[in-house]
């Protein structure tokens, strides 16, 4: 059973590599329980995004 | 006179022909309406030290990374016709920047001593903070839902909260994470670059993950952003 620091980590891992069947299952289910595993998903998602538009230079479009 | 000889003719359009060549050739006439971006230089030193910045971390060499910015910035210049504002204009030398910093950490084995990078104090840093003994969040630091992130993107002052968490992310962190995030190097060319192992990455980008996160839901999010 997974806690929420082996969650994590394996969230963060799955933006560099593809997570094995079993991590895949073990995350699943440890989200199923846990709220916050489940924001900090779709928050990692949030930050890939941010940070692209960042590069695109988005934050000197708000700036103008 | 309504008759001209054919040779004529041709001579007249042959001028046009290299009236527009010369043209071609040379940006400055055709730069217009950009001209006010070249002439204003608090923007172009303000555009220059951000990048200096971005690009020291990476390279980790002050003199490579100045070469660096200045060859992305003349090469944007040139072009400068072709943006439609600053916000174009610094996209551009920014992905001449990328570029050049990708292929100069691909190219050549790290002149920064990979193993001073290991020497760092943040390596030992603990998850207490975070979670507790059995690893579960601390109630306080739970991840909460943020909500509509994308409506973030159009406000000034999220920028600038950014770059506040950006820039308190220790430098070892934030190194390997804007290669990963900013320049999309994928992990192995990170190793390669800075001379990781696969397994010391993963726990720098996951430390720098937990850590952005935190800042951010604290600094903005939770403050109604």
């Amino acid at each position: 059973m997974l806690n929420c620091q082996d969650a994590t980590r394996l969230m963060s891992q799955s933006q560099e590599r593809g997570l094995s069947l079993v991590e895949r299952m073990s995350l699943k289910a440890h989200q199923m329980m846990c709220s916050g595993c489940r924001h900090f998903e779709r928050q990692m998602g949030t930050i890939r995004m941010v940070t692209r538009a960042y590069v695109q230079g988005k934050n000197e479009q708000e700036k103008k | 006179m309504l008759y001209r000889p054919a040779s004529e003719r041709a001579t007249k359009n042959e001028v046009n022909r290299r009236e527009a060549m010369a043209a071609k050739d040379n940006p400055q006439q055709s730069t217009g309406n950009m001209g006010y971006l070249l002439a204003d230089e608090e923007f172009l030193e303000e555009t220059r030290r951000q990048l200096l910045h971005f690009a020291s971390l990476q390279l980790g060499d002050i003199h490579l990374a100045e070469d660096a910015v200045q060859e992305a910035m003349i090469g944007a210049l040139k072009s400068a016709s072709s943006f439609s504002g600053r916000a174009a204009l610094k996209t551009w030398i920014f992905a001449i920047l990328k570029n050049k910093i990708a292929d100069t950490l691909r190219q050549k084995q790290r002149t920064v001593n990979a193993s001073s990078l290991l020497r760092e104090e943040d390596e030992d840093e603990d998850f207490s903070e975070l979670f507790d003994r059995q690893g579960f969040w601390q109630p306080e630091e739970r991840p909460a839902s943020w909500g509509n992130p994308e409506s973030s993107l159009h406000q000034g002052q999220f920028w600038l909260v950014f770059e506040a968490c950006l820039e308190g992310l220790p430098p070892r962190q934030a190194r390997v994470f804007m290669m990963r995030e900013f320049l999309e190097l994928d992990a192995d060319e990170i190793c390669a670059a800075v001379g990781l192992t696969t397994s010391n990455l993963h726990v720098l980008l996951h430390r720098s993950r937990l850590r952005l996160r935190t800042c951010l839901e604290n600094k903005w999010y939770l403050q109604g952003g």
